[in-house]
């Protein structure tokens, strides 16, 4: 049988897309620690990612193909795998499964529309043109990231919105660490506790991390 | 003690089923679940009715046949205990008891609490075997088997086959069912040569016959009345791996 047909390749597809993922979200939340140091800070940042195009969009197809092969796998599989079930119980009490690992299909397409938004929103910019960055100067002549941050994040609807799918993020990761290390063969009985304990920690740091920054412009840490 | 029942009732496979009132009187404390069922059943009988059908063999645990979730939980709320071994003492008077047989597509219903589990054999089929010349029998300690890995094998090789992880996994997966065959015969010298071709067979065996894929929700391990551990299926997903990097159609 080829890789992709099997149950356990279609999942390590997932597992590997996934991790490459985590990889980029953790840059990403890295990178976007300069909102803390200001707007000269993040426009420089912003500025110097975008000065090297062939880079930026090698990045950027990389992970559009990781995205879509988890996303095609992830709904392929799910449906495959309600197929495999025939009516409910009438009674079902879960034992060790948990509310985020049963979710993952939800958190999953929750994060996905939400990337639609966010690219829309932040990278190019077309939800709300009149905050946009590159439509605005800072004194550099840099196109200011910043102002158009600030700007979003002031309003309670639009940070909202960021704040929850930052959550529905910690949910999905909360699963995902711990089940991408299964999957991939490395836990056993005495290592998977700690991977599960190790895994959380990760997931709520990463969520934290991120929704950090909507609430401090709210909180006007970030002005 | 006195309970009462509700439990699954459908005539044939292709007939409809529904949950159906029983009470059960006069229950002692030292029947098994089993035995509960039979007094029921003594019941119906004597009143004409059409006993519930369950099935069952050894009654001591090892054969795996019982196979019932009882308040939403396969083989019922005591741990590591088949259904046969579970004893009513668990259960306080005045109970309600929901019983419903193993939900799957790959175990079509029979009759009632019986669900036709073949496609488990059909998986064991596929690979689970090890190929061995007849004739002579070997010497007990021709093949040496370190105590660590003669171990875990037999950890594996307590799976008795009952289905409960099915029963139990959200995804109608038999992950841990297979995973604890090709874990037991994977540890052992006899069962390396063909463990590259034994875990893509096998895995394949399970898509085939319907059943789900593991998403790493463990519900299994915590129903199974063994305690088959989940570190069988990242062994299985680690042998995988290893097959997918041999050359392709090595098996
Ligand atoms: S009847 Fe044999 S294990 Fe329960």
């Amino acid at each position: 049988m080829r890789f992709l047909e099997s149950p356990v390749g279609r999942k390590l597809v997932m597992t590997v897309s996934g991790l490459s993922m985590i990889g980029f979200v953790i840059i990403h939340l890295l990178g976007n620690t300069s909102l803390y140091y200001g707007a000269d800070s993040i426009n420089a940042y912003a500025k110097a990612l975008h000065g090297l195009p062939p880079l930026l969009w090698g990045f950027r197809l990389v992970m559009l193909i990781m995205v879509s092969l988890h996303v095609f796998y992830g709904i392929s599989l799910t449906l495959e795998n309600r197929g495999a079930k025939t009516g409910k119980y009438a009674v079902r009490e879960n034992v060790r499964s948990t509310f985020a690992g049963r979710s993952m299909i939800w958190t999953g397409l929750f994060i996905g529309a939400f990337i639609i938004y966010h690219l829309l929103h932040f990278t190019f910019q077309v939800i709300d043109p009149g905050t946009a960055a590159s439509g605005h100067a800072d004194a550099l002549g840099r196109p200011d990231v910043f102002m158009m941050v600030v700007l979003n994040f002031r309003r309670l609807a639009v940070s909202s919105l960021y704040v929850c799918a930052m959550a529905a993020l910690g949910l999905h990761l909360l699963h995902s660490l711990q089940s991408a290390f299964q999957t991939m063969g490395l836990s056993s009985d005495r290592t998977l506790p700690v991977i599960v304990r190790a895994g959380a920690l990760a997931a709520l740091l990463i969520s934290l991390g991120y929704a950090a920054f909507p609430l401090s412009v709210l909180a006007g840490i970030i002005r | 003690m006195n309970l009462t029942l509700y439990v699954w009732r459908q005539s044939g496979p292709d007939e409809p089923g529904r949950l159906e009132q029983y009470e059960a009187w006069e229950i002692t404390p030292d029947m098994s679940f089993l035995e509960m069922l039979d007094v029921v059943n003594e019941g119906l009988i004597k009143s004409g009715k059409e006993p519930i059908a369950f099935d069952h063999d050894c009654r001591e645990g090892i054969c795996g046949m019982c196979s019932q979730v009882i308040n939403g939980v396969p083989h019922g709320p005591q741990k590591k205990t088949t259904v046969c071994q579970l004893h009513m003492r668990h259960f306080k008077d005045g109970d309600t008891l929901y019983i419903e047989p193993w939900r799957s597509r790959a175990f079509p219903v029979i009759k009632d609490l019986i669900v036709d589990r073949s496609a488990l054999d059909r998986i064991i089929q596929a690979g689970g075997y090890i190929s061995v010349h007849t004739g002579g029998v070997p010497d007990a300690d021709a093949v040496l088997i370190p105590k660590a890995d003669a171990d875990t094998a037999m950890d594996a090789a307590e799976c008795i086959g009952c289905g409960a992880c099915v029963a139990a996994c959200p995804n109608g997966s038999a992950m841990l069912f297979t995973a604890a065959k090709v874990a037991h015969l994977a540890t052992l010298p006899q069962g390396r040569v063909e463990a590259a071709r034994r875990v893509c067979v096998m895995t394949e065996a399970m898509l085939k016959e319907g059943f789900g894929s593991c998403s790493n929700h463990y519900e299994c391990q915590a129903v199974c009345p063994k305690g088959i551990s989940v570190q069988f299926i990242a062994k299985l997903n680690r042998e995988f791996i290893k097959a997918s990097f041999k050359k392709a159609g090595s098996y």
